[in-house]
């Protein structure tokens, strides 16, 4: 028995891939596995954690609900492409940084994308609205505290940028 | 500590490669390169005889490489996985094979193992091998287990693997003489730590140099590499494990070997190409460990003023159909239960029971979580009988700040004695009061029920000794670009220990913390090690590392003070330079780096100042007898015992009065884990320990039914505390009394976060109840908004029975 395999171009990051997986490659495989982009996590395969969570035009998706093939003729976001053109962090990323919202890094991924979308939706959140903006997402290690900070920080720092009042956000101190 | 990082909230320098996508999880190993992947048959059945396995048409299957059944291991491999910790009392010990050769005993156990070209097609051919099953009677749940009407393993009389006891002074005695006794039954069920990364495990053999590398998600690389060398027949010094970026632990992953993380590498070596086992949700519900279940009951002899006089505990343990873990679960519970108490009398004895359910070794708080719910909901009981306040009955039994260390008379999980060396348990207290305004709630709960609404307050006190032993070291290189590459072996899955321990190395060598670079988990790095659990990696490696960063200081002083031709006491170091003080002469690490190893050889500019006709004094060896080259340190350290560390929380809650939903209103925290690397951190971990705890004390349960399956082995169906679960906000204050066992005056602080939280819970919970049911116990734990529901209605109509 041969499986059929499919031509597939992911369009990832402003890249293109040329990818030839089964049908049912999901699309969290495909980008980890066949693109090289492992900076996109699986927690569950069954959709809930939202640790897979990438921007699908801009909206964010579940990786692991969503098959390769039905992944053309759209824009993926992933977590790598979340990094501004220069290589410095992305608001939301560096909110990250300052308010200590993240511990073991692995569900990261999800919120990034997840509230990278959201603020540009929501670009000046109440507490509640940052609380709701990633109710779908788990995380086991940070209780959440600090993550909820780092929404409203990123909206902040995003604020300045914006503005020009804070400039962009600084590059990191520690290079590794 | 004076100095600057020490103490202070630097910023994690692991964020960078976490937040660019950058971090390097074990599925994220070897991808772009030609990797197979493995996926395992696993026991549909709780408890049955294998009669037949069939995998004829496996290897049919295009894409398949290879497929195990425990008939095609041999030597060591075929004999049962090793008994982590042996005890004693551990008369009845059993652990599973890496692929089970004639029985399983829970649904989850490794049956079969299939290698691929991916884990689509692994997962098809598993699905091929057919397997025949007569079917036993099984084993679920601790009365089941208590009732031995059938046995989990045929050879023993019945379900008991251990039973072990411990008393100091007379328990019996004191409750019989005492004025006031009272009875509880208590219970805690089933959880587990669920990391949002599974285990995984991939791993390399090198036909050119007959080395194997592992790279396994694991809190315990030495371990996992003891373990690989003996079941593969491979001499230590030809394995290598690494443990990369760890994507959560919290004690699951220090049980070793897991039977992939023996499979994967011998079918690497099989085939001679890499092979990656990643596992997904549902086989982490049911083939990975967990923890919590266990049933007390409790007996307590006290007098007016709610001083315990005689203390008897007695409890069973379900763990689960192996104990490859020992009985530390169940140790830590009956020790760690006195808490920052000192009942005059106490006797615990325990049952560890086999049941046909997944192993249980430890998970977050490891046993302290019951023994602090049974602890706690026994001073709450004594304060309801006495009508005393709760705070006053515990402030009775404190061991007092001038009674330290303080002795408990008993043995603690790591053999040692159960001595507390420091705490200030009435200054925790007031602190706590302050916080969560203890004084100040019946005012609170006057005006809330002027609305009709029902709120409650609880509190709850724990100890928990960490930095359990035998060691850790470390090994400290400064190069000679000035870079200081520091190395320890245990691991990391989260805490961020390349910031804590790079803070150290920097105050205690005089670099810049930007210099420090930090590997954990590697044995080619640290082959020395035992791993990353009992909150012990800051006192242990942080030690460790400390001493290993003076020892590279005294050395670069003594070369410094030759090339500078200055005493020794004269010279300081400062961001990387030595200087003698008040005067313009220094040298830098670098130059030192490089003077301390003399070259025949230059490689480069720097150099060529150590080559021979450049250093040296004719008449004496370039290396002294008693040295040797490089700018390097190594130390290890090994504490006596455990370091105590402490803490209380309290809570509001409210309950809703048609629907019993129970809402969190203030989070409490009072924290004392000895002197704080960094408080970022510190205050990160117990974020995280009360989320956990939130959930372990409202949602979280392991469901199975009577035939031994997993009923709720998703994230849809066992219920992990989102963010709309969680306190809105957790007030946190830390009091640092300091450790006199470590150089460093620290204590461990990963897990307190969790340990108070049923018993919290349960207390506010019972005290927004009470002036509408009054009696109404909460004896055991998680409780949902049904069950108290449920409870309101049986004590409604049989108050006497439901108490």
């Amino acid at each position: 028995m041969t499986e059929e395999l499919h031509d597939v171009r992911l369009q990832v990051n402003g890249a293109t891939h040329a990818l030839r997986v089964p049908a049912r490659r999901l699309l969290s495989d495909a980008l980890r596995h066949d693109c090289g982009l492992t900076g996109t996590h699986v927690g569950c395969e069954h959709g809930v954690c939202g640790a897979c969570t990438v921007l699908v035009d801009g909206r964010p998706v579940r990786s692991c609900l969503m098959l390769a093939v039905s992944a053309v003729d759209v824009d993926i976001t992933t977590v790598e492409g979340l990094t501004e053109p220069d290589g410095s962090l992305s608001p939301v990323q560096q909110a990250f940084v300052d308010c200590h919202g993240l511990q073991c890094g692995f569900c990261t991924p999800g919120f990034l994308t997840t509230i990278a979308a959201g603020l540009r939706e929501t670009p000046d959140p109440t507490e509640d609205e940052a609380r709701d903006m990633i109710a779908g997402n788990l995380c086991r290690c940070t209780g959440y505290q600090n993550i909820v900070k780092s929404v409203l920080r990123a909206a902040e720092i995003s604020r300045g940028f914006e503005t020009g009042l804070d400039g962009p956000p600084q590059p990191p101190e520690v290079e590794r | 500590m004076t100095t600057k990082l020490f103490g202070s909230k630097v910023p994690r320098v692991e964020d960078q490669r976490f937040l660019r996508g950058q971090g390097r999880y074990v599925d994220d190993v070897l991808v772009g390169q030609r990797v197979l992947h493995a996926a395992v048959l696993r026991s549909p059945h709780a408890h049955a005889r294998i009669t037949d396995i069939d995998v004829a048409d496996v290897l049919d299957l295009e894409g398949v490489h290879l497929v195990w059944t425990h008939d095609d291991l041999t030597g060591p491999m075929a004999e049962p996985l090793p008994l982590l910790i042996p005890h004693p009392a551990l008369v009845h010990g059993r652990t599973q094979y890496a692929l089970a050769p004639e029985e399983v005993n829970y649904v989850g156990e490794a049956i079969a193992f299939v290698v691929a070209e991916d884990r689509y097609v692994a997962e098809d051919a598993v699905g091929r091998i057919r397997v025949s099953y007569e079917f036993l009677e099984p084993v679920v749940g601790i009365p089941a287990a208590r009732a031995a009407r059938s046995r989990v393993h045929d050879d023993m009389p019945d379900n008991v693997g251990a039973r072990l006891e411990q008393e100091n002074g007379d328990a019996r005695a004191a409750i019989a003489a005492a004025p006031r006794t009272l009875r509880l039954d208590l219970t805690v069920e089933r959880s587990a730590c669920q990391p949002m990364e599974g285990r995984g495990t991939v791993a390399r053999w090198d036909p050119d140099t007959s080395r194997m590398t592992v790279w396994t998600s694991t809190q315990t690389s030495t371990g996992v590499r003891g373990c690989v060398a003996a079941k593969l027949e491979l001499d230590l010094g030809q394995v290598d494990v690494i443990t990369p970026d760890v994507g959560g632990g919290f004690g699951v992953k220090i049980n070793h070997p897991w039977p992939e993380e023996l499979l994967v590498p011998l079918a690497a070596r099989t085939l001679g190409v890499p092979v990656k086992f990643t596992e997904d949700r549902r086989e982490h519900f049911i083939s990975s460990a967990h923890e919590r279940g266990q049933e007390h009951r409790v007996e307590v002899g006290y007098d007016d003023d709610g001083r315990v006089l005689g203390l008897n505990v007695e409890f069973w343990h379900d763990h689960g159909a192996y104990t490859p873990y020992g009985l530390i679960v169940p140790i830590i519970t009956s020790t760690q239960l006195l808490g920052p108490y000192k009942p005059a009398n106490y006797r615990v004895v325990f049952e560890s029971l086999y049941t046909n359910t997944v192993i249980v070794t430890p998970y977050r708080g490891a046993g302290r979580p019951q023994g602090c719910f049974v602890m706690e909901r026994t001073m709450d009981a004594i304060a309801a009988a006495l009508g005393k306040d709760r705070t006053e009955v515990r402030a009775a039994n404190f061991i007092q700040p001038d009674e330290f260390p303080y002795d408990q008379g008993l043995i603690f999980q790591d053999g040692r004695e159960l001595e507390y060396d420091s705490g200030d348990y009435p200054a925790s207290l007031e602190k706590l009061k302050q916080l969560v305004g203890w004084d100040e709630f019946p005012a609170f709960r006057a005006e809330m029920a002027a609305e009709g609404r029902r709120v409650g307050i609880g509190l709850a006190c724990y100890v928990e000794g960490t930095g359990v032993g035998p060691y850790e070291g470390a090994h400290v290189h400064v190069e000679t670009s000035g870079k200081v590459k520091v190395a320890t072996g245990l691991t990391t899955q989260g805490q961020g220990h390349q910031t804590a321990f790079a803070q150290i190395v920097a105050d205690a060598l005089g670099v810049a913390f930007e210099k420090v670079e930090v590997v954990t988990g590697d044995t080619r790095r640290m082959p020395y090690a035992v791993g990353t659990f009992a909150s012990r990696a800051a006192v242990m490696s942080g030690s460790a590392i400390h001493l290993a960063a003076l020892r590279t200081r005294e050395k670069a002083l003594r070369i410094a003070a030759e090339a500078l031709e200055a005493d020794e006491s004269d010279l300081e170091i400062a961001d990387g330079v030595v200087r003698v003080k008040g005067t313009e002469s220094q040298i830098d690490l670098g130059t030192i780096a490089v003077l301390s190893n003399p070259l025949r050889y230059a490689f480069d500019e720097a150099s060529k100042a150590a080559t021979q006709f450049s250093v040296g004094s004719p008449g004496k060896p370039p290396v002294a007898e008693d040295d040797e080259p490089g700018l390097e340190g190594k130390d290890f350290y090994s504490p006596e015992r455990s370091t105590f560390a402490s803490g209380m929380h309290a809570v509001i809650v409210e309950t809703d009065p048609e629907t019993a939903e129970i809402t969190i209103l203030k989070y409490a925290v009072v924290h004392d884990c000895g002197h704080l690397i960094n408080p970022m951190i510190v205050e990160g971990q117990i974020h995280g320990g009360v989320a956990q705890g939130v959930g372990g004390a409202l949602y979280e349960r392991m469901v199975y039914d009577e035939a031994g399956q997993l009923l709720n082995a998703s994230f849809m169906d066992f219920l992990m505390p989102f963010v709309t679960e969680v306190p809105t906000s957790i007030d946190i204050d830390h009091l640092e009394t300091p450790s006199p066992l470590n150089p460093l005056g620290i204590k461990g602080a990963g897990e307190a976060g969790v340990i108070p939280s049923a018993a919290v819970f349960a207390a506010a919970i019972e005290d927004a109840e009470a002036p509408h049911q009054p009696g109404l116990t909460i004896v055991a734990m998680p409780i949902s908004p049904s069950e108290l529901f449920h409870l309101r209605q049986q004590h409604e109509s049989d108050p006497e029975e439901s108490a």
